[in-house]
């Protein structure tokens, strides 16, 4: 039989080395370069976790990593040495036709069932380890996941706060989850992984977080126009300045001697603020959040945007311009009236 | 072409004039026709996928952009998802589908060679469709998978889920309609001699895709049905209020879900399993064995769905039961690697652009895999749901794998295709661009999602430590496209100066390099009996271990030619497709529209049907 | 007659190397296909059976001798199909195109049959695709169904039609057999939805 008709008027072609190795060099570099770049230390890493569950989770990711990595090296490295070893030289007769080993087929087989048992013991134990029921002392939080923003509730110290999350160092915390709408998740991925917050059911996480910060958290699920904008924070305090906070939560509403904040507060109570927002013993409305202690949150709508005088003046002007299609309707705030309210609701720590 | 006109009993002679061109190829009823349709359309969508994909990456270029706002970004990944799955892979398999599985089986055509033809132009109709949403500023924006209870008619009131979930639902009857007529072509016109096991290894990977087809798309039917229902008439499948569950929706989607995934790469691995044989001189090592793991996966890929649904807490021990059957369906994959490693091993192996997308297909579907395996560890995919590692995962298997496993099925076989061999240098280029453009993209988004970046958001702030790689991860993509130009330079050079491929230009083993290239319009001038799964190879070089070349039989003649019946053209396809679309795209436009829509569809099933029952000529079929 | 079979069978376009016909091939993988899609109903029926939170209960609208009657008439049309069948492969058209008729009659009587009960559901008992989860994968469920049911109905007129115009005989044997699988097919559903639906409490 008559040898393959050239590809083209070249002659048949070897594997190109020249161009293989000045691609292996430049993705080498950049490999390098990115180690510069590979920073885990960041306010979102899911990979230095400061919880009992996130240390879990993360001792399973790593045994799993280390042998995806040596199976991946093995692999990719024999791809490579078989393309060297093997390529077609000139004047190469056809090879030995071999159509398989049965004992290698069944070796490989065996041997990879078994690494996935490896993954698949620890897994099950910590599947069922963290969802185990959580002790009756543990503290309880009600997470509330609505568009676009996260409300939190401890029923245990009749608490109820928005878009930041307080917790104390080493206290077990279980959060009851739970959406009015659609469905969206619940990450905080210094602390451990998500899970999801749907309508018409109640969904459990329960973790120790070990180590005092700060810690971004994000909704996960898409949840329709400004999911990206679905911010929270969680702060982990040691216990006595975790009691301090509950304490000043319990705390009546702040009465402001400022000029400007109490014109504020009556524009607020005399507009239809009250229908959506609660501050206690002023207004009852279930929709937005719960503004009693707004100032002592550093950020506001949905942990958007920092709780500045400037900011505040913008987002009560026009919400729908500062967070894309959101639910807070525009009042049609003057300036004045806009600042003042600002003023009120930053004078309410 | 004036021999075509012999073989077309009934039909209109080919004038040559341009409308008859574009009239012949509106009423094809070849499979080869209907293969370079499905082919050129699905590239053509993968191109508007990739642009939806690069402007979404220009957007994430940079942290708290405005280029692109949410409500525009939430279109792009959209129908960037649904374009690139239902518009682009899965076409693109079924360009190969079409065009090869006769050749590969020693057939004329498929079993049905009309409902074919139904088949691509109902895919056409619900790809316009679908894109023509566009025009009307109401591009759908629920996501790819389109989670209840967002897409009810309170959180999505405008049409954009409509168009959604009706193209999705025109688009399912063609791809049902497509796996009926190859699940019997492949079982029931296969060559004389053409045992199951001997079937080439594409012919299986192919089949047990079209197994899923016709049983998983029921269930994404029904979950659109519902979903339909709810919106249109008020029923309540999905409402939280009255007691509906939007986690019935998850289960129903992703039990098509799942086995979807395994149609969008069971193809490209049945190519790569045809590639790596013919460039390295020697079979498939443990053909048998890939073929029972296509069996396999294609089995128990109906048991792991639940795995897209970790963080929904259905509790520990649904997570765990997912979990194992998950890590199980890793073994039957996985090991299909070192197969194609052992077919390398051994062999003489000559570097073609075909050789080297199967390569790529071997290196990047083992990373895609790998993350894949972190996935089926709930914990530690609790972590990774929902964020970027996972858009990493499925890139490395769909693009990593698909993509590139179908581009080598199209450098391997254009010369069979189109007479024209492509050009290997511009193809190198293409292949390398592509190889550093695709890594340079996705593998940071590994990192991007570990240091807890979610997906399907439109912007992010700036002090998270996001904002080097995402800048990478853009260049990368820009790189891609760059190396789609030198593929449609060779394609557009080819045209005119491409060299010559002969029948057999890369000394291959299955049955569609036995005949010229491109083939004429009944493929084989005589059915092949056939003896063994690479049984052109032993006709040419005997079995390897001593034995003669097998005898050929003598010449074919003119009238074993003139005895051959090919099926004639027809236009019933082409108005039924339109039918439909005009029925189904009523449903948000008004009930009298569906009303004519339906009965004209009823009408043109009976004409249809009616065809061929006792056509004039005494051909009664 | 093997010998004439196996002629014919080389010059059928429709028969495989297998033996089988094409057109029987693909009802069988359509009817697989349909049973995925009947059972994704049936099991959305079964995860929301008794969680409507109101509206009235099955057992206070079901007429459970009505919808026997009614799945007593579809088990008969199967009969009455088969017996179409056999006079057709014996050339018997006209007597094919009687039987053909019946069963396309008894399965009308079980689509209006049908029409009379959902009818009763809406105005009586004030049940509708809105009103409670029951309602809504009641009627989609068995609604679904009996759009199968008509669609045969339709299909099996034609077919008397055809023959009646002299248009039917012994040759179309397999497209006849076609229809009869895909009629035996709904049948069988319907035996499983009537048991969840009606059957089970």
């Amino acid at each position: 039989m008559t040898q393959p008709s050239p590809t083209s008027s070249h002659p048949r072609k070897r594997f190109d080395w020249t161009l293989a190795c000045l691609l292996g060099a430049v993705l080498v570099l950049a490999c390098s370069c990115s180690a510069v770049g590979w920073n885990w230390d960041t306010p979102m890493s899911t990979v230095i976790p400061k919880s009992d569950f996130g240390k879990m989770t993360h001792e399973i990711f790593m045994l799993i990593s280390w042998w995806t990595l040596g199976i991946f090296i093995a692999v990719e490295a024999t791809l490579v040495y078989v393309c060297w070893r093997f390529r077609d030289r000139a004047g190469a007769a056809i090879p030995k036709q071999v159509h398989g080993h049965t004992a290698l087929e069944v070796g490989w087989t065996i041997a990879f069932a078994v690494i996935l048992l490896v993954f698949a013991i620890p897994t099950i134990r910590v599947i069922f380890k963290t969802q185990e029921a959580p002790a009756a002392t543990a503290l309880r939080v009600e997470v509330v996941g609505k568009q676009w923003w996260w409300e939190f509730r401890y029923p245990q110290f009749k608490i109820t706060t928005a878009n930041e999350l307080h917790l104390p160092v080493g206290q077990t915390a279980t959060f009851l989850l739970n959406a009015p709408d659609v469905i969206h998740s619940f990450w905080m991925p210094q602390l451990g992984g998500k899970r999801d917050v749907v309508p018409h059911r109640v969904n459990h996480l329960t973790l120790t977080p070990d180590t005092p910060g700060d810690y971004p958290g994000q909704c996960a699920e898409y949840c329709g126009m400004s999911h990206a904008n679905m911010r929270f924070r969680v702060i982990v305090h040691p216990p006595a300045e975790f009691e301090k906070w509950v304490k000043t939560q319990q705390a009546p509403p702040v009465e402001s001697a400022d000029a400007l904040a109490q014109q504020g507060k009556t524009i607020f109570t005399q507009s239809a603020c009250v229908g959506c927002h609660t501050i206690t013993g002023i207004s009852a409305g279930h929709i937005g959040p719960d503004l009693t202690h707004f100032a002592s949150r550093r950020r506001f709508a949905g942990s958007l945007m920092e709780s500045t005088p400037d900011n505040l003046v913008k987002w009560i002007e026009n919400p729908e311009h500062m967070k894309p299609g959101a639910l807070m309707p525009n009042l049609g705030m003057t300036g004045e009236q806009s600042k003042a309210l600002g003023a009120y609701l930053l004078s309410l720590k | 072409m004036a021999t075509q006109a012999a073989f077309m009993p009934g039909s209109k002679v080919e004038t040559g004039t341009f409308w008859g061109t574009v009239w012949s190829w509106l009423t094809t009823v070849d499979h080869k026709r209907i293969g370079i349709l499905y082919g050129t359309s699905a590239f053509i969508f993968f191109l508007v996928g990739g642009i939806e994909a690069l402007i979404m990456r220009l957007q994430l270029a940079r942290p708290d952009s405005t280029l692109v706002g949410p409500e525009r970004f939430n279109e792009l990944f959209t129908m960037h998802g649904t374009t690139m799955i239902f518009l682009a892979v899965m076409p693109l398999s079924a360009a190969f589908f079409n065009y090869m599985i006769p050749l590969m089986i020693g057939a004329r055509d498929v079993a049905f060679p009309r409902l074919n033809a139904l088949s691509y132009w109902i895919f056409l109709s619900g790809a316009l469709f679908l894109n023509s949403s566009w025009l009307f500023g109401l591009a759908p924006d629920g996501g790819w998978f389109g989670y209840a209870n967002l897409t009810s008619s309170q959180f999505s009131p405008r049409h954009t889920i409509d168009f959604w979930m009706l193209g999705l639902q025109i688009l399912g009857i063609s791809s049902m309609l497509a796996g009926f007529n190859f699940l019997v072509t492949i079982i029931n016109m296969r060559a004389p001699g053409m045992t199951l096991m001997r079937m080439p290894v594409f012919i299986w990977m192919s089949f047990v895709t079209q197994f899923l087809l016709v049983l998983a798309f029921p269930a994404i039917t029904v979950a659109l049905i519902l979903l339909m229902f709810d919106r249109f008439f008020g029923t309540l499948f999905y409402a939280p209020a009255a007691g509906g569950d939007p986690l019935l929706w998850q289960h129903l989607f992703w039990i098509f879900g799942h086995p979807e995934v395994y149609i969008l790469i069971l193809p490209a691995m049945g190519i790569v399993s045809e590639v790596l044989p013919t460039f390295s001189r020697k079979p498939l090592f443990g053909a048998p064995v890939v073929i029972y793991s296509g069996i396999m996966i294609g089995f128990f890929g109906f048991g792991v769905w639940s795995h897209h649904m970790f963080s929904v807490g259905m509790g520990p021990v649904a997570d765990a039961a997912f979990s194992i059957s998950t890590m199980l369906i890793a073994v039957p994959t996985g090991v299909k690697i070192l197969n194609w490693i052992g077919t390398l091993w051994g062999g003489t192996i000559r570097f073609r652009t075909p050789l080297y997308f199967s390569l790529g297909f071997i290196a990047m579907f083992t990373m895609g895999g790998l993350s894949g395996v972190m996935h089926a560890s709930p914990p530690v995919d609790l972590q990774q749901t929902d964020t970027y590692f996972v858009v990493a995962h499925f890139h490395y298997v769909l693009f990593g794998g698909s993509i590139f496993g179908l581009f080598s099925g199209i450098y391997y076989w254009w010369p069979k295709i189109t007479g024209k061999l492509l050009d290997e240098r511009l193809g190198l280029w293409h292949f390398w661009t592509m190889m550093l453009g695709f890594n340079m993209t996705f593998f940071p988004q590994h990192y991007l999602g570990l240091v807890g970046m979610p997906r399907r958001i439109y912007t992010y702030a700036p002090d998270l430590g996001w904002n080097f790689w995402n800048l990478i991860s853009t260049i990368g993509a820009f790189l891609i496209a760059v190396s789609l130009l030198f593929f449609i330079a060779n394609v557009i050079k080819t045209r005119r100066s491409g060299a010559v491929a002969g029948n057999d230009p890369w000394d291959a083993r299955t049955l569609e390099w036995a005949i010229p290239s491109p083939p004429p319009v009944y493929n084989f001038a005589r059915l092949p009996q056939v003896q063994d799964r690479d049984d052109f190879w032993l006709q040419k070089y005997g079995d390897g271990h001593g034995g003669a070349p097998r005898p050929k039989g003598g010449p074919v003649t003119a009238a074993e030619i003139a005895a051959i019946h090919m099926p004639p053209t027809s236009y019933w396809p082409l108005l039924l497709a339109i039918a439909l679309a005009v029925m189904v795209s009523g449903l948000m436009i008004s009930m009298v529209q569906v009303a004519i829509g339906g009965v004209l569809t009823l009408v043109l099933m009976y004409k249809f049907a009616m065809e061929l029952h006792r056509p004039p000529g005494g051909h009664g079929h | 007659m093997a010998d004439h079979a196996a002629a014919h069978a080389v010059h059928d376009p429709n028969i495989g190397n297998t033996g089988l016909d094409n057109r029987k091939v693909g009802m069988w993988a359509f009817l697989g296909s349909d049973c995925m899609f009947f059972g994704s109903l049936i099991g959305t029926y079964l995860a929301y059976k008794g969680k409507s939170i109101s509206g009235p209960l099955p057992r206070e609208v079901f007429d459970i001798p009505l919808t026997s009657y009614s799945a007593a008439l579809l088990l008969a049309s199967s009969l009455t199909m088969v017996l179409a069948l056999a006079a057709l492969q014996q050339n018997r058209v006209k007597t094919a195109a009687r039987w053909l008729f019946v069963t396309a009659m008894l399965g009308l009587h079980f689509v209006l049959n049908q029409v009379y009960e959902f009818t009763t559901f809406v105005l009586h008992h004030g049940l509708t695709l809105s009103t409670s989860l029951f309602g809504s994968t009641f009627f989609v469920l068995t609604g679904f169904h009996g759009a199968h049911v008509t669609g045969g109905v339709i299909w099996l007129l034609l077919l008397v039609t055809l023959a009646m115009r002299g248009k039917l005989d012994a040759r179309d044997y397999t497209k006849v057999e076609i229809a009869g699988l895909y009629w035996h097919f709904v049948d069988i559903v319907w035996i499983a939805i009537f048991t969840v639906i009606y059957l089970i409490p």
